[in-house]
């Protein structure tokens, strides 16, 4: 409490919030380093790239292989699926739903036209692996300069 | 006894009681308990782990789940876009009496753990038959 400690200042006051809040930070801190990057929707996705193609990476645990739906155009990639909720049988009930259900769609836009024919996908432990090759026209040429 | 056959305990971080060899993240797995009369089923998401990087550990009424990170940077490939991170997961769920502990029974299947824990024979409702004297 504050008007029981007399000998504090202005500046003293400011001092202990500064406290405050370095000690707040350090409780919070275990909870923000787990806490997961925000993702743009479902399901959340990492790229890679080299010069000839895209890796896109989708974690999509529970989702069957069957459902999940991959379509190219150009330089759109997009990625369709479906999570299916658990039907409670007769009797059942939740004491804890956390995870999310139903059908999903997300659209990427890369920096070149897919090679759609060779677009490859693989799906394990729940973690979806599309390969995006770049169109060979698309593919940077280095152009040889000559002296004159 | 416990009136749910199984709680949630997230008083306490897993990475702070426990002594981490390797500097990885810890994420804590979303899921889902469903319970009937006989059993109690739990799910949880833990893309990127299979069946034999998976560890669950009751000790005393304490089950532990863990997932161990395996890295899947490929190779020649540089990071342009990330919306999710990789580490491990661990979740502590504290167990009611009713739970049969010898009775747990685990699969992992697309990223997804399943774990069946049956009630005890005498939790279970019984009907008492009444013949007539």
């Amino acid at each position: 409490m504050f008007w029981n400690m007399p000998t504090l200042g202005y500046r003293d006051v400011w001092g202990e919030f500064d406290r405050l809040q370095r000690e707040m930070n350090r409780l919070f801190e275990p909870v923000a380093r787990r806490a997961r990057v925000v993702a743009e929707g479902f399901p959340p996705v990492n790229m890679w790239a080299n010069e000839d193609e895209v890796l896109l990476t989708a974690e999509v645990p529970g989702v069957d292989p069957d459902k999940l739906e991959i379509t190219v155009k150009n330089d759109t990639v997009i990625l369709r699926g479906e999570r299916p909720s658990e039907e409670l049988k007769e009797g059942e009930s939740y004491l804890r739903q956390e995870r999310g259900a139903g059908t999903f769609v997300r659209t990427f836009n890369l920096p070149f036209h897919v090679d759609g024919e060779h677009v490859g996908a693989e799906y394990r432990m729940g973690i979806l692996q599309i390969r995006l090759p770049r169109r060979e026209e698309d593919k940077p040429k280095k152009i040889a300069v000559q002296a004159g | 006894m416990s009136e749910t056959a199984l709680t949630k305990q997230e008083t306490r971080t897993p990475s702070t009681t426990l002594e981490r060899a390797k500097q990885t993240p810890v994420y804590t797995p979303v899921v889902d308990i469903r319970e009937n009369e006989r059993e109690v089923l739990l799910q949880a998401d833990m893309p990127g782990v299979d069946e034999t990087s998976v560890q669950i550990d009751l000790e005393g009424r304490e089950l532990t789940i863990r997932g161990t990170y395996r890295p899947t940077a490929p190779e020649g490939y540089t990071a342009v876009y990330q919306e999710y991170a990789r580490g491990d997961y661990e979740r502590v769920f504290t167990l009611g009496d009713v739970i049969d502990r010898d009775g747990i029974q685990a699969v992992m299947k697309h990223g997804v753990l399943h774990l069946t824990l049956p009630k005890a024979e005498e939790a279970q409702p019984k009907r008492i038959a009444v013949s007539a004297g």
